[in-house]
C-alpha cells in the first residue's frame, strides 16, 4: 500500500519541495489541495513526471469556509486517514498596508491563522479516532514575538503556534503526532518583495529537507534553518526596554 | 534580463542598474513521454533535475555542458555544447519547440520548422529575443548511467590532433585537459568515452565539498600553477587506460566541489574560450599556448576539444567546425587584459570567435567579426531587454 499524504496549500513553495522529496523516496498517494485549479494542477503535473507511479489528485476548495473545510476533510479521510497531513498555506502581506486597511488585516489574520487552525482541527478528529498519522503545520518564527515590521502576519502565526501546542497536548497519549514547523526567512515567491533588500534567505529545498526529516521522526517543534532556535530564543527573552529600541 | 542559476562566467546574465527576472520558480516538469523521450518543461528547471529524474528511466539529455547546475533556458540561450559535439551537435539541435515571452506581451511559439527564424535567433540568442518560458526537448535513449572511458596522455599538439581525429568515428565523447604551463608543444590528457549497455558499474559517491571561504588572494598563482599542472598531468598519466565511470563525475567533474570559484580570491577569474577553424587550428592553438606561457599567467583548467562539422541552428551560436580552447585565468587586472589582447589577435587572424556565455571583456570588433549573422540577429531583439553584455557589445 502506498503511503497517503495530504497537502493543504500545495502551491506553497515549501510544500511543493516537500512533495518532490516525498515522491522521490517512493511513490505516494498524494492529495493536493489548493485555492487555484491551474496553479495546483501545475504542481501536480510536475510531480507526475517526477514519479509516474504516484497517484496524484488535485482538489480545489474554499480555505476560509469552515463548512467547506469540514466536508472536504470528511471526504478525504473517508477511506482511511492519511499517513501525513501537511498544512502549508499562507500569505505574506505588507505590514504597512495592513495598518491602513482593516479588510486586508482581517484577510491576513484569517488566511494565516484561522484557516490553518480549522484544517488542523478538522483532521485531528478522524486521526484521533484512527489513532494514527502525523499532522504537520507550517508556522513561522514571526509567531514567536510580535514585532512592528510584521505583527499582523506574526499574530496569525502565533495563533498557529498555540493551536499546535494545544493539539500536541490533547493528542499526547495517542499515536497521532503533531509537528509544528517554524521556518526562518526562506527564498520563496512569498518573500519576493523582501529579497530586494539583500537579505540572505534560506534555500527552500534545504528547508523542505528539514521538514521531511522532522515529519518522518515526528519531531514536535522544528526550527529551520536550525540557527533560528537560538535567534528566536534571544528575541523572545529580550527585555522590553531593549526590544522596543530595536528596529526589527 | 532573465537570470537562471547564474552559472555563466561573464556578463551575459547581468544587468547592473536594471531588472533581472529570476526564473527560479519556473522549475516544473510539464510532461514526459517514456516511449518517445520527448520532455516538456519550464525554462528554470535545472539539467540536474532532468538527469536525476530521467536517467533511471533510460533517458538522458543528448548534449550537456561541464556542469548540470544550469537551467534549460540558459542552455538554450547560450546554445551550450558538450564533449560529443562531433556526434550530437549543440543543445539547440535537440530542442523541438520553445515558448518565448516578449516584453510587448507577444507570445511566440517557435521551433526548427515553426517560425524557424525566431527559433534561430533565440537559440544562442543570449536571452535577448525575449524570455524563454518553456521548451520541448528530445532526449536520447541510454541503457544505463555508465560510460566506458579511456585516458590517454599525449606530449604535443600533433599527438592531440591525431588522437582527436582518430577517435571521432568510434567515440562519442572526446575532450582533453591541456597543461598550459608546459612550455613548447602542449602536453595533456586525452579523454574519450562511450555510453555502455552494462547494467553494472561503480556507484556514485555521495557527498559534496565546499570551498569554505574566499581566500584574500588567488590560490591560483605563479607559485601553485606549475606544480599543480605538473602533478595533475603525472597523476592522470598514471591512471591512463580504460575504466567504467558513472556519468556524473564524467560529465560534471566540478559539480561536487561547491563554490570552487572562490579559489580565485576576491577578484575572481575570467574564462577565455575561443574556437578557430580547423585548417589554421593547430597553428593558432600553438600560438596561443606560447603567448600564455610567455605571459606567466595560466590556469588549472585548460580544455582543448575539436568540434564536428555540424553547423549550429542559432544565428549567434558559438560552435563552428574547428578546434576550441578554454582556459580560466585569475583576474590580475591589466596584466591579464594584455594577455587577452594578444590572444584576441590570434583568434581574429585565424577567423575564429569567442564564446559569449563565458565572456566579460571581448572587444566589439572581434565580436562583430566572429559573429557574421549579428545584423540578422538584431532584428529579433526584444527592445525591452538588455544586459551588461548587450550594452557592451551591441551598444544597447
Amino acid at each position: 500500500m502506498l503511503k497517503k499524504i495530504v497537502i493543504v496549500g500545495a502551491t506553497s513553495a515549501m510544500a511543493e519541495h516537500c512533495a518532490r522529496l516525498w515522491v522521490q523516496e517512493s511513490p505516494k498517494v498524494l492529495v493536493l489541495a489548493g485555492r487555484d485549479q491551474t496553479k495546483t494542477e501545475r504542481v501536480a503535473q510536475d510531480l507526475r513526471v517526477r514519479s509516474p507511479q504516484s497517484e496524484i489528485t488535485v482538489q480545489v476548495l474554499n480555505f476560509l469556509d469552515p463548512d467547506c473545510i469540514h466536508e472536504w476533510v470528511e471526504g478525504v479521510t473517508a477511506d482511511g486517514v492519511p499517513d501525513i497531513v501537511l498544512i502549508a498555506h499562507g500569505s505574506l502581506p505588507d505590514q504597512m498596508d495592513c495598518q491602513q486597511e482593516l479588510g486586508l488585516c482581517e484577510e491576513v489574520l484569517t488566511v494565516n491563522g484561522v484557516s490553518p487552525a480549522l484544517f488542523a482541527e478538522a483532521f485531528a478528529n478522524p486521526m484521533q479516532r484512527a489513532n494514527r498519522g502525523t499532522l504537520a503545520i507550517i508556522g513561522s518564527v514571526a509567531g514567536d514575538r510580535g514585532r512592528k515590521s510584521n505583527y499582523v502576519y506574526g499574530a496569525a502565526k502565533g495563533l498557529v503556534t498555540r493551536y499546535a501546542q494545544g493539539l500536541q497536548h490533547r493528542l499526547a497519549r495517542t499515536n497521532v503526532k503533531v509537528v509544528l514547523i517554524k521556518p526562518g526567512p526562506t527564498d520563496t515567491p512569498m518573500t519576493e518583495r523582501l529579497k530586494a533588500d539583500g537579505v540572505n534567505f534560506a534555500e527552500v529545498s534545504d528547508v523542505a529537507k528539514t521538514i521531511v526529516v522532522g515529519v518522518a521522526r515526528g519531531t514536535p517543534l522544528i526550527y529551520t534553518p536550525r540557527k533560528w532556535i537560538l535567534i528566536m530564543m534571544i528575541v523572545r527573552h529580550l527585555p522590553r526596554f531593549i526590544f522596543n529600541r530595536m528596529d526589527i | 534580463m532573465a537570470y537562471g542559476n547564474g552559472r555563466s562566467y561573464g556578463d551575459v546574465c547581468l544587468n547592473p542598474d536594471g531588472v533581472l527576472w529570476t526564473t527560479k520558480g519556473l522549475d516544473h516538469f510539464i510532461a514526459f513521454d517514456d516511449e518517445t523521450g520527448v520532455l516538456e518543461c519550464e525554462a528554470g528547471l535545472l539539467l540536474r533535475d532532468i538527469q536525476q529524474t530521467l536517467v533511471p528511466r533510460g533517458w538522458m539529455l543528448p548534449v550537456t555542458p561541464g556542469t548540470q547546475l544550469i537551467t534549460i533556458g540558459g542552455a538554450i540561450a547560450n546554445d551550450v555544447h558538450g564533449k560529443n559535439h562531433h556526434v550530437m551537435g549543440s543543445f539547440g539541435d535537440h530542442v523541438l519547440a520553445l515558448r518565448l515571452l516578449r516584453t510587448n506581451g507577444e507570445v511566440i511559439e517557435c521551433g526548427p520548422t515553426e517560425k524557424a527564424d525566431w527559433f534561430a535567433a533565440t537559440v544562442g540568442g543570449m536571452g535577448l529575443t525575449g524570455l524563454i518560458a518553456q521548451a520541448r526537448i528530445q532526449l536520447r535513449k541510454i541503457a544505463g548511467p555508465w560510460l566506458e572511458t579511456e585516458n590517454i596522455p599525449y606530449t604535443n599538439l600533433d599527438a592531440f590532433f591525431k588522437l582527436a581525429d582518430g577517435s571521432e568515428a568510434a567515440w562519442e565523447h572526446t575532450v582533453s585537459w591541456i597543461d598550459c604551463m608546459s612550455r613548447g608543444e602542449g602536453r595533456g590528457i586525452f579523454m574519450r568515452g562511450n555510453h555502455v549497455a552494462a547494467q553494472e558499474g561503480p556507484q556514485l559517491k555521495q557527498g559534496k565539498k565546499t570551498v569554505p571561504m574566499v581566500p584574500p588572494i588567488s590560490l591560483v598563482n605563479r607559485a601553485t600553477l606549475k606544480p599543480f599542472n605538473f602533478a595533475y598531468y603525472h597523476f592522470q598519466a598514471l591512471k591512463s587506460g580504460k575504466s567504467r565511470i558513472h556519468y556524473e563525475p564524467f560529465f560534471y567533474p566540478l559539480d561536487n566541489l561547491l563554490e570552487w570559484n572562490r579559489i580565485y580570491g576576491p577578484r575572481g577569474f575570467y574564462q577565455y574560450q575561443s574556437v578557430v577553424p580547423r585548417p589554421v587550428g593547430q597553428d593558432a592553438v600553438r600560438a596561443m599556448l606560447q603567448e600564455i606561457a610567455r605571459s606567466g599567467e595560466g590556469s588549472f583548467l585548460g580544455v582543448l576539444k575539436t568540434f564536428g562539422s555540424r553547423k549550429p541552428i542559432g544565428m549567434m551560436s558559438f560552435t563552428q567546425p574547428g578546434v576550441t580552447l578554454a582556459l580560466d585565468f585569475p583576474n590580475h587586472g591589466e596584466r591579464t587584459h594584455v594577455l587577452f589582447a594578444r590572444l584576441d589577435a590570434i583568434v581574429r587572424d585565424a577567423g575564429g570567435r569567442i564564446y559569449a556565455a563565458k565572456d566579460a571583456r571581448m572587444p566589439r570588433d572581434l565580436f562583430e567579426s566572429g559573429y557574421p549573422r549579428l545584423s540578422d540577429f538584431l532584428q529579433y531583439r526584444d527592445r525591452g531587454i538588455s544586459s551588461a553584455m548587450s550594452r557592451r557589445l551591441m551598444g544597447s
